[in-house]
């Protein structure tokens, strides 16, 4: 059952460029990716792409369909209404061609994360940890790095400002994957509020909303982190308690860096 | 910091890997840990390699479900599933060493799935006799990868992405170094560094069904070939036995083998479960014959033989194209793989997500309400660059493959699970002995030879010199593609492959005349018209080993020697660039020694 | 494009691509937040007027959830012909407060919900349009979210929420005492009904909020070590995952519950009695 589609793809690089229309065939189950592969084929045999294995695993075919970041690979052709289909490059990511952004902004961040650090109790693998200890980070490591999260950010979408002192909600699950970890020994409450930029998030959801794994960023990693903090730093039952254990304990410098629900 | 030279964009290192999958990784953190200066290079981000889609898990004889597991009983699985055609050391390396490479990625941030008593859960998977795979969920490649990434960015090591590299560069007979271009700006670099290991995987973008991304181009069997080294075992391509048929733009795409691991099981239109009538002669004692006893060892493994379903992924492949052939395939040219007659949504959904996922989003099916139609897609190439099993050193000095390019540890046939621990395993040993080969050469360091950049540079950018050409590089790949499919696919004969050798060198000729538009800046067309150059030479050297194996074993089968030959159960065939041309050889294959010859014995 | 530490020879100029357009969704965007913020400003119109009105919040044994617990010494005249409301805590505010002593207490259930983390989404979204709905470029030239005062209170949320559970046993209390008829015990009518409703509703909404998910066990490492905590955990991820839902019906319940007894303590309506 072919049929043909209107494309209109953006075209061009830094120094500028625009909407671009191509018509295809398409056929029946078809993705929005395959129609823009039809495009290179027929068309324009230079059209900028990135993408891997067309199976919403690898997360490289990110871009703006319709104005929604998506997954090209993911967005069957059936599911969009009638009518010629938008295709543009990610809006938060500085343009090299065409569809392909420069997404060098993530890997940048990945660097800051501190590393896994393995607990002194438990430092040699193989260690004991058991299903529903590891339950909650395995959710955020299901992150195939589509960026699309990072993408629809208005914290650096709409503010490029932003993007030095604001890691991102893919971040944001790394380090909450860590401090859930559980083995892992490190503090790294202070350091994401402080230096990852926790505090710009206003918990909108947009990431969770775009996330093609369906990880609920928001609600199981960045308020969980959120709360952290606020244990931390702001809550007056966790301080006082605190202070109390502190002083029973006879010293005043070692709890700092767990809290007493930590056990 | 890198130096212009020539126009060229310059870096040194003591050993640059290509590749950024599980073997790349793994060779570039162990190279960097024994001191060597290191590079990783890949085609793509970083963390988008081919090892994200391992879905199943990590073969590891850690014998936390089954005490009774070891790495004698993981060798004998291997050697078994691999026909005997396996290069005995590295199988035998690889079952010793996969337990201690799975916790090391637990010791580097990994989460795998959990038995109850906080171990590593392990499960099973066909050719595998006791549940060995280290896995999570069906996302162990994800995890494999990302833990592997974040150890090396922890560690600082220097990442190229999206950088090809399009040839080796030599000193003598010794490698010198690398030659690419940045995929975004079409700008050439060049790496000299007396040791370079080819991680590059596999080669299965040149066939038209394919569970592999457009990454699968064969270049490092490719860039060895012309680097002088060897390929092994060319003629064994794996066909995974389900891949998804249906809707066309998602034909090949995988469909995990923990489907069956998990009691899924494989119907033809009568709803017959036909397996029960392709248990071959070599795994009749480990296999369950009927119904109840297949569906019993679910739960009672202990007395109940396997279902045929579990047989290693040949057989299961081969049986599926000849039930497709009699008639009795799906609508749409496969089989039925049922799971939801067999086990509950939630359990579905709980095991299997990424594949419920898949089906929901790509075919608009319900996988825990119906069957899924399935069929053979290639997946996999045993053969690769012929490597020294402890060192992992191609005949090349200084040059060494780990992961699908190298050949020889998977003989004839590779187990599922088998890929991921191979890669942990040979990436180690690779960037180990890459790092110590450097530092033997002490000062003896080999020298770039300006003249081999200027012929490299040429060949790269022969696309734009157009005028000779009209060759557009998507029809070409098109045509390649189907040639590959039909005649050098899962079953084959003396004339097809002659065919499809006269058309290969009918492609080679249109491929000197490709002819692309645009710049270099980022531009797929001309990315896939330099691809294509290794497509070629790798799909000949395919189709020329296939021709010389007169026999069916494994991932190789001939309609005019169906039967397993014992002469050729002690051959390797080894292809060579003589020249401009493919030269085939015959090769004995090493023997075990006895104490690892009894392990494979009947009845162990 | 390198990661880590090899630049590259030149870096190119680096802009994003030129789209003018504020956002190329097609769908219509606008509906949503237009909707939230319509009832939300209902809401707030309506409550601001039924706090200040200082009149017609109780009826016996009914008291207006605004006005609970009436602390002033003005809320007396409340009590005109009551059994007894709050004893303790009537005249904690002496008569030097004169203005409606619904303003008290208010502070704590408006408060709790201004910091909830859904009611955050929503009026970000909705009224502050930051950003009004996804991909849509937001009207303000910076933003530096809750990072920095004032919006880094919102960081008060758990004090709100430790004060909410107090409220919520206040609240159940007169849910109580609303079966104690002037004729004694064992009596309900329509109201009763309602302020059983709206404290059950109450609750529900405070027990699904995401400071009470971290609490019970959120804040924990290893549920393992927890098994009670882990279930209830798992209870409260369950409810959490309804606070959107379960917060626009407390909302809209608890404004409700007012207008019924205010129409009832003004003579509009009769309550029906029903045993």
């Amino acid at each position: 059952m072919s049929r043909e589609l209107l494309l209109r793809i953006w075209r061009g690089d830094a120094s500028g460029g625009d909407l671009v229309d191509f018509v295809v065939p398409v056929e029946e189950g078809e993705v929005v990716l395959d129609a823009v592969h039809k495009t290179q084929a027929l068309h324009a045999g230079d059209l900028a792409v990135r993408w891997n294995f067309k199976a919403g695993k690898c997360g490289s075919c990110s871009a703006e369909i319709n104005g929604h970041p998506r997954l090209m690979c993911m967005t069957r052709l059936s599911s969009l209404p009638s009518g010629p289909v938008t295709i543009t490059p990610l809006r938060t990511f500085p343009v090299i061609r065409d569809l392909v952004t420069d997404v060098s902004f993530n890997y940048e961040k990945a660097r800051q994360v501190p590393a896994f650090s393995p607990r002194p109790e438990q430092p040699v693998a193989p260690f004991i940890m058991y299903q529903q200890d590891v339950e909650r980070s395995q959710e955020f490591r299901k992150c195939i790095e589509c960026w699309l999260c990072q993408d629809v950010c208005h914290v650096i979408r709409d503010h490029e400002e932003n993007k030095p002192h604001y890691s991102g909600p893919r971040f944001f699950i790394r380090w909450a994957e860590l401090d859930m970890h559980p083995n892992d020994g490190l503090d790294r409450k202070e350091a994401l509020q402080d230096t990852q930029g926790l505090g710009y998030c206003n918990v909108t959801k947009c990431c969770t909303e775009v996330c093609p794994e369906g990880i609920k960023i928001t609600d199981n990693a960045i308020i969980p982190m959120k709360e952290r903090v606020v244990d931390a730093k702001y809550d007056p039952l966790v301080r006082f308690a605190r202070r109390r254990l502190r002083r029973a304990r006879g010293t005043a410098s070692s709890a700092t860096s767990q809290g007493p629900g930590h056990g | 910091m890198p130096e212009d030279s020539g126009g060229y964009e310059s870096h040194h290192y003591d050993v640059v890997v290509i590749g950024a999958g599980g073997a790349g990784l793994r060779a570039a953190i162990a190279a960097h840990d024994a001191g060597a200066r290191t590079a990783l290079v890949c085609k793509s981000l970083l963390g988008k390699a081919h090892t994200v889609m391992a879905e199943g898990g990590i073969a590891a004889a850690l014998g936390n479900l089954w005490p009774e597991d070891n790495w004698q009983v993981h060798f004998r699985d291997t050697m078994r599933g691999g026909k005997l055609l396996n290069n005995w050391r590295m199988a035998e390396l690889h079952a010793k060493e996969a337990p201690q490479r799975v916790y090391e990625l637990e010791q580097w941030g990994a989460l795998f799935d959990r038995t109850p008593d906080g171990k590593i859960s392990q499960r099973d998977f066909g050719g595998h006799r006791y549940a060995r795979l280290a896995h999570v969920g069906d996302r162990t490649g994800l995890e494999m990868i990302r833990t592997l990434q974040q150890r090396a960015v922890a560690l600082g090591i220097d990442v190229f992405m999206e950088l090809t590299i399009t040839d080796l560069l030599k000193d003598g007979a010794r490698v010198a170094g690398a030659f690419g271009y940045w995929r975004e700006s079409g700008r050439f670099v060049v790496f000299e560094a007396p040791a370079v290991v080819l991680a590059t995987g596999g080669i299965g973008k040149s066939w038209r069904v394919t569970s592999n991304s457009w990454e699968y181009t064969g270049d490092g069997h490719a860039l060895a070939l012309r680097a002088g080294a060897t390929l092994i075992n060319m003629e064994f391509v794996q066909f995974h036995p389900t891949g998804m048929v249906w809707p066309p733009a998602v034909k090949g795409l995988l469909v995990t083998e923990s489907v069956r691991g998990d009691g899924g099981v494989l119907l033809n239109s009568q709803g017959k479960r036909f397996m029960f009538d392709y248990i071959p002669e070599f795994f009749k004692a480990e296999t369950a014959d009927t119904v109840e006893e297949a569906d019993a060892w679910y739960t009672d493994k202990r007395n109940n033989r396997r279902p045929p379903e579990l047989l290693p992924r040949d057989e299961v492949a081969r049986a599926i194209n000849s039930e497709v052939k009699s008639g009795r395939g799906s609508p749409h040219g496969g089989v039925y793989l049922d799971i939801a007659s067999r086990r509950s949504p939630e359990f579905i959904k709980r095991r299997l997500p990424s594949m419920y996922h898949q089906f929901m989003e790509l075919a608009g099916v319900d996988i825990t309400k119906e069957p899924m139609e399935i069929a053979p897609t290639c997946h996999y190439v045993m053969g690769g660059v012929e490597v020294d099993p402890d060192t992992q050193m191609s005949v090349v000095p200084g040059l060494f493959a780990a992961g699908e390019v190298a050949g020889g540890m998977h003989g004839a046939n590779r187990l599922g699970g088998n890929s991921l621990s191979d890669l942990l395993v040979f990436g180690k040993r690779a960037g180990d002995h890459a790092a110590s080969y450097v530092q033997a050469l002490g000062h003896q360091r080999p020298q770039v030879d300006a003249q081999a950049l200027s012929a490299a540079s040429e060949v790269a950018l022969a696309p734009f010199a157009g005028g000779h050409g009209s060759e557009n590089p998507y029809g070409v790949h098109q045509d390649l593609q189907v040639v590959m499919q039909d005649l050098v696919g899962i079953i084959r004969t003396e004339h097809e492959l002659k065919e499809a050798l006269d058309k290969l060198s009918g492609l080679r000729a249109r491929s000197g005349a490709l002819a692309v538009e645009g710049n270099r800046q980022y531009n797929p067309g001309w990315h896939l018209a330099l691809d294509l150059r290794n497509m070629l030479l790798v799909s000949e050297s395919v189709a020329r080993a296939a021709l010389e194996r007169q026999e069916s074993r494994g991932g190789h089968t001939r309609d005019d020697y169906p039967m397993s030959d014992p002469y050729w159960g002690t051959q390797n065939v080894v292809v060579k660039l003589d020249g401009h041309d493919l030269r085939v050889e015959r090769q004995p294959l090493p023997k075990p020694p006895p104490e690892l010859a009894q392990l494979l014995e009947e009845g162990h | 494009m390198t990661a880590p530490s090899v630049p590259t020879a030149a870096p190119a100029p680096r802009a994003r691509a030129a789209i003018a357009a504020r956002t190329l969704r097609t769908d219509n965007w606008r509906k949503e937040p237009t909707i939230t913020a319509a009832v939300l400003l209902s809401f707030v119109a309506y409550a601001t007027w039924a706090a200040f009105k200082n009149a017609d919040y109780y009826k016996p044994p009914y008291l207006s959830p605004f006005y609970s617990p009436c602390m002033a010494s003005i809320c007396g005249h409340a009590r005109a012909g009551a059994t007894v409301v709050h004893p303790p805590m009537v005249g904690l505010f002496g008569p030097w407060w004169a203005i409606s002593p619904a303003i008290i207490v208010l502070i704590i259930p408006l408060g709790f919900r201004f910091t909830c983390y859904y009611y955050r989404k929503a009026y970000y979204r909705s009224i502050w349009r930051s950003p009004a709905a996804c991909a849509v470029q937001e009207p303000h030239a910076r933003y530096r979210g809750e990072s920095k005062f004032p919006l880094i209170i919102q960081n008060a949320h758990r004090w709100f929420f430790y004060l909410g559970l107090l409220l919520n046993g206040i609240l159940t209390y007169d849910a109580v005492e609303a079966f104690h008829f002037p004729s004694g015990w064992g009596h309900a009518g329509f109201g009763t009904l309602m302020l059983v409703v709206n404290a059950v509703l109450l609750w529900a909404y405070s027990l699904s909020c995401h400071a009470c998910r971290h609490i019970i066990g959120g804040r924990l490492k290893h549920f393992s070590r927890h098994p009670v905590r882990f279930r209830l955990w798992g209870i409260v991820s369950k409810w959490n995952a309804r606070h959107m839902e379960i917060a626009w019906v407390s909302l809209v319940f608890v404004a409700l519950t007012d207008l019924y007894v205010r129409l009832v303590a003004s003579g509009w309506v009769t309550d029906p009695r029903f045993f």
